[in-house]
Order: structure tokens, then C-alpha cells, then sequence
């Protein structure tokens, strides 16, 4: 299969660059914020530990926006941060549904849910071959970004609003379907987590494919190698 | 440990560059601007009296959690309490047409709305409790607001680190069906911690604007002559004024 040139669009590396900034800030003024009430809760309320489904961990200050705790401080950078990411993300959308790099890189086909092909995708990411699938992503990795992209980062965003009260009048039949203000707190905790499981993995396999060509032409768009 | 030692480093460094920012004076206005987009685009999405969600009374929570004051021993409060508040005064004032003084017993002949909802803490825990009380338009209605009032700031009789408590809304806030000036709580007379005896609900925000221990509502054009200026005592320490976040 010959690779194209171009490896990847603009607005796919500025979705990416632009989305990482966001990420990073949202999730470490996120840290900040559950360091004012460490506990989950399942339903409609709860504001005691007896009452949680988990305790969370103090997450400790260099890990967190600002650095040191101020809720007020990390409430402003997580709310400011979340229209780069939400519009950011809106934008990316739009831009791999209009010039189809969504249909012909990241959606699947059904031959490739075949046990055998999916068997074989997973033995050759054990053999850190990643270069093997017939488009420019192989199975694995475009399952994975289509739940990161389809999934995962417009759930921050709907979950994100389920918490806010002003929204709630409005949105108040999403907030009953995810199971309350607090399940969706929950929820947004859970996909925060699932974001950064996804973080590490993917820079470790960015790292163990070929860091400086993988870079190069996330940056550049043209094929690296 | 190596690798930790560079992360904590990069970590450092981009912490510096962010508070960097956040002190220069174009980030600060960034930062703040983003909560009034956040308001704009929920009042766009929302109509203005759209009403917060309202629970069956089995969804009470067992016992309404008190935070901040909970327990005032400034000024005369707790000789009010002891006395039962026999002697409590609601001021209604400002920029008004006829200033109110009412007791308790003026307050709990009104009509009466009563409304069970859950409050959302900035911290992030909700508890649901059945509040009662009358809708706070009445009373503006019946002082008749000037035409340059454009806040509505509620004065409480609590400091909190020796710091008098205080809040405001803007009139589409309160002049909300569900802001109420509430007297009780799942059917008893309001406790202590909760605000006795009487507190704001402003039901589709944050807890920290509904002010307990409430002794005046005043009509103002402007916010910037009370305290810090910011419009509530945890907007002086540098809290979003538009709590619907
Ligand atoms: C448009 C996007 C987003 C919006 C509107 C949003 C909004 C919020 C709000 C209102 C809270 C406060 C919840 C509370 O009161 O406890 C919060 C908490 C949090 N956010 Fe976000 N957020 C967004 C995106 C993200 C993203 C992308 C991440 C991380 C990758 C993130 C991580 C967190 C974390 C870890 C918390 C603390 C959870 C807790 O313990 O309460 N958020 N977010
Ligand atoms: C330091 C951090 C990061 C680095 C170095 C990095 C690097 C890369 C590289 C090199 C690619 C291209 C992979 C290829 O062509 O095979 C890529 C793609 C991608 N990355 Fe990242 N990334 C980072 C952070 C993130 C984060 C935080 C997210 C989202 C949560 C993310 C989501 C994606 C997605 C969805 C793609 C596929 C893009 C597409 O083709 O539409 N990345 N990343």
C-alpha cells in the first residue's frame, strides 16, 4: 500500500495541537476541583462519604491548576478552557466530515471486524508493528480514536454540562438520563480518567512507533518517514 | 525517579507560564470573560423563567448539609435565636419607591411558594430538601423598584473569617418564579446552620449565592461600592459571579 504524501490535513493538526493546550489545562484545573470534595456519588445527591461510591485521592499541587489549592482559580482556567476544547472539538467534526477523513481513515469496515483480522491487528501490535492495516490507521487505532473522538470528548462536554445548574432547566431530561447531577458528575470524572488511560497509551505508542517522523508529520502533515 | 523528577520540572514550568498569564492583566480579563460567555450562551439556550428541576418530597435527602456560617456568634445573632427571632427585621431598601420593614410573622403571611429542590455546592456535593417561602417579586413589586435598579444585593447578619457575608443577582434572577425567601425547610421551621430565619434560594446557581442569615434586600445600580466590589462575599475571593457554572 503506498502512503499518501500528505500524512495529515491541516485542520486535523490543528484540531490536535489546539485540542492537546485544552486537555491539559481542563484536566489539571480538573484535578483541583476534585480536591474540593474527593467523593462520587451515584443518583441525584450526596455530600458525605458514607454516601460515595469512591474516595477519591488528593491529587497533590504540581499535578494541579494553579499549583496550589485555590478552587476559585482553577474553576476560572477550567471554565475558560472548556470553549477551546468544546468548539475546538465542534470544528474538528466538521472538518473530517466535510473532507472525508473521517470515512476513509478512522471508520471502520466490516471486513475488518472479521475475529481473524481483529487476531491479527493484536498480534501484530504485540510485535510493535503498527504500520499494517491497509489505510493509514490500522484496526486498533482507528477503534480507538473513533470512541475517543465519537465517545469520550463529546461525553466530557455533555457531561460537563449536566453538572452546571444554569444549564439544567434546559438540558434537565440529559441530566435524568445519565442518572442524576451526580451520576453525571460521576460520568465526568470516569471519562476524564478514560481520557488520560488514553493520553499515556498513545504517546507511549507514538514513542515506541517512531517518535521524531510520528511528530514531524503531526506537525508538518507531511509523511515523516 | 528520573523520569518523575522531569515531570514534575515540566510540570513546574508550565504551572509558571500559567500563572504567568492568569496575572497579566489581558489574561485576567480572558478568564473572567469566559464566565459571562458561559452565562450568555445559557441564557440564550434557556428561556429566563425556565425552572429548575423539581423533586417528589420521597427524593429529600436525609439531612441538609450546612456550610459556611452555620453557627453565627457575631453581633446579636445569637441572642435572636435564643429569643426565637421574635425580634428579626427583613429590610426591603435601596433604590426603591417605598422601603419595607417586615417581621417574620409579615413574611409567613405572604403567599407562599414551596419547592423541592436540590442544591448544588461549588465544592460538588447536592443535597435535595423542600423549601418554603414567598417568591422575592413579590416584595419588589410591593416596594416598586426605580428604573436604575439593576441589582438586587441580599445582606446577611453572618461574617465568615471576620468578613460580613453578602451576594446579589441581577433581575432576571430575581425576579425567577423559584427565587424564594425561604423561612422553612422540609416542613420545620429553618435550622440554624441552614440560615435561620431566613435565606435566598436561587435555585438555578451555585449554593454560595443563597444568602442565609438574610436581614436586607436592597436594590442597587452597581456593585462596585459594596466590599470588594465583586457583587458576594466568595466573588471577592475570586468565585465566578454567575454561578449557573
Ligand atoms: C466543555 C468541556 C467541559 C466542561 C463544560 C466542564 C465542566 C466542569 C464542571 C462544571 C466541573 C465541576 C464539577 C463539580 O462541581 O464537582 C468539572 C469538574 C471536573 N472536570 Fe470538567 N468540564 C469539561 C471538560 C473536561 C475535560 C476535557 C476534562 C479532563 C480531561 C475535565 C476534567 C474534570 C475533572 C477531573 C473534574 C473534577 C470532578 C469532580 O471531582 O467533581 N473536564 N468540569
Ligand atoms: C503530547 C501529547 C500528544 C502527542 C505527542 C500526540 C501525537 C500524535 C501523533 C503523532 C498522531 C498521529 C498518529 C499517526 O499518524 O499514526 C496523533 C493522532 C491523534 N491523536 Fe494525539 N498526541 C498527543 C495527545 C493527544 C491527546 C491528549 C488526544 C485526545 C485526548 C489525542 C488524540 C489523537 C487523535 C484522535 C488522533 C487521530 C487524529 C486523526 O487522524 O484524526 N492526542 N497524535
Amino acid at each position: 500500500m503506498t502512503k499518501p504524501a500528505k500524512r495529515h490535513a491541516l485542520t486535523t493538526r490543528l484540531w490536535h495541537w489546539s485540542n492537546l493546550v485544552a486537555m491539559v489545562i481542563l484536566f489539571m484545573s480538573g484535578l483541583t476541583i476534585s480536591n474540593a470534595h474527593r467523593y462520587l456519588y451515584w443518583g441525584d445527591w450526596g455530600f458525605e462519604a458514607k454516601d460515595a461510591w469512591l474516595a477519591v485521592p488528593r491529587f497533590p499541587d504540581w499535578m494541579t491548576i494553579p499549583g496550589y489549592y485555590s478552587l476559585a482559580v482553577a474553576r476560572d482556567w477550567h471554565i475558560l478552557a472548556a470553549w477551546l476544547f468544546a468548539l475546538t472539538l465542534l470544528f474538528g467534526w466538521i472538518a473530517m466530515l466535510v473532507n472525508r477523513h473521517f470515512k476513509r481513515d478512522i471508520a471502520t469496515r466490516r471486513e475488518e471486524w472479521r475475529p481473524a483480522n481483529i487476531k491479527a491487528d493484536i498480534a501484530a501490535h504485540l510485535r510493535l508493528d503498527f504500520d499494517h492495516g491497509k489505510g493509514k490507521y490500522n484496526f486498533i487505532q482507528k477503534l480507538t480514536y473513533g470512541l475517543v473522538l465519537g465517545v469520550i470528548l463529546p461525553g466530557m462536554v455533555l457531561t460537563g454540562i449536566a453538572i452546571s445548574p444554569g444549564m439544567e432547566p434546559t438540558f434537565g431530561w440529559m441530566v435524568d438520563l445519565m442518572g442524576g447531577r451526580q451520576s453525571a458528575r460521576s460520568f465526568h470524572f470516569i471519562f476524564a480518567a478514560l481520557v488520560f488511560g488514553f493520553f499515556v497509551i498513545h504517546v507511549l505508542l507514538v514513542i515506541l512507533s517512531g517518535p521524531i517522523w510520528q511528530l514531524r508529520s503531526m506537525i508538518t502533515g507531511r509523511d515523516g518517514r | 525517579m528520573k523520569r518523575r523528577n522531569f515531570l514534575v520540572a515540566a510540570g513546574a514550568a508550565f504551572l509558571a507560564g500559567c500563572n504567568k498569564v492568569a496575572e497579566s492583566a489581558p489574561g485576567a480579563k480572558l478568564l473572567s470573560a469566559a464566565e459571562s460567555w458561559h452565562k450568555a450562551a445559557h441564557r440564550f439556550l434557556s428561556n429566563r423563567e425556565a425552572l429548575a428541576p423539581e423533586y417528589p418530597r420521597s427524593a429529600i435527602s436525609p439531612y441538609f448539609r450546612g456550610n459556611g456560617s452555620v453557627d453565627p456568634t457575631n453581633g446579636d445573632y445569637q441572642a435572636q435565636a435564643a429569643s426565637d427571632f421574635a425580634n428579626w427585621r427583613l429590610e426591603v431598601r435601596g433604590l426603591v419607591e417605598t422601603p419595607l420593614s417586615l417581621t417574620l410573622d409579615n413574611i409567613r403571611r405572604l403567599p407562599q411558594r414551596t419547592q423541592v429542590t436540590r442544591h448544588d455546592c461549588v465544592e460538588g456535593w447536592s443535597a435535595i430538601g423542600e423549601w418554603t417561602g414567598p417568591q422575592l417579586s413579590l416584595l419588589l413589586d410591593a416596594a416598586t423598584l426605580r428604573p436604575e435598579a439593576r441589582y438586587i444585593v441580599f445582606r446577611c447578619a453572618d461574617e465568615l473569617s471576620g468578613a460580613r457575608y453578602y451576594e446579589s443577582v441581577d433581575l432576571i434572577d430575581a425576579y425567577h418564579p423559584q427565587t424564594i425567601i425561604a423561612h422553612r425547610l422540609n416542613g420545620e421551621p429553618l435550622p440554624i446552620k441552614n440560615g435561620a430565619p431566613l435565606r435566598m434560594r436561587i435555585e438555578r446557581q451555585l449554593g454560595y449565592k443563597h444568602a442565609k442569615y438574610l436581614t436586607a434586600i436592597e436594590a442597587v445600580a452597581s456593585l462596585e461600592d459594596l466590599y470588594g466590589g465583586k457583587g458576594g462575599y466568595w466573588e471577592d475571593r475570586g468565585y465566578q459571579w454567575y454561578a449557573g457554572i
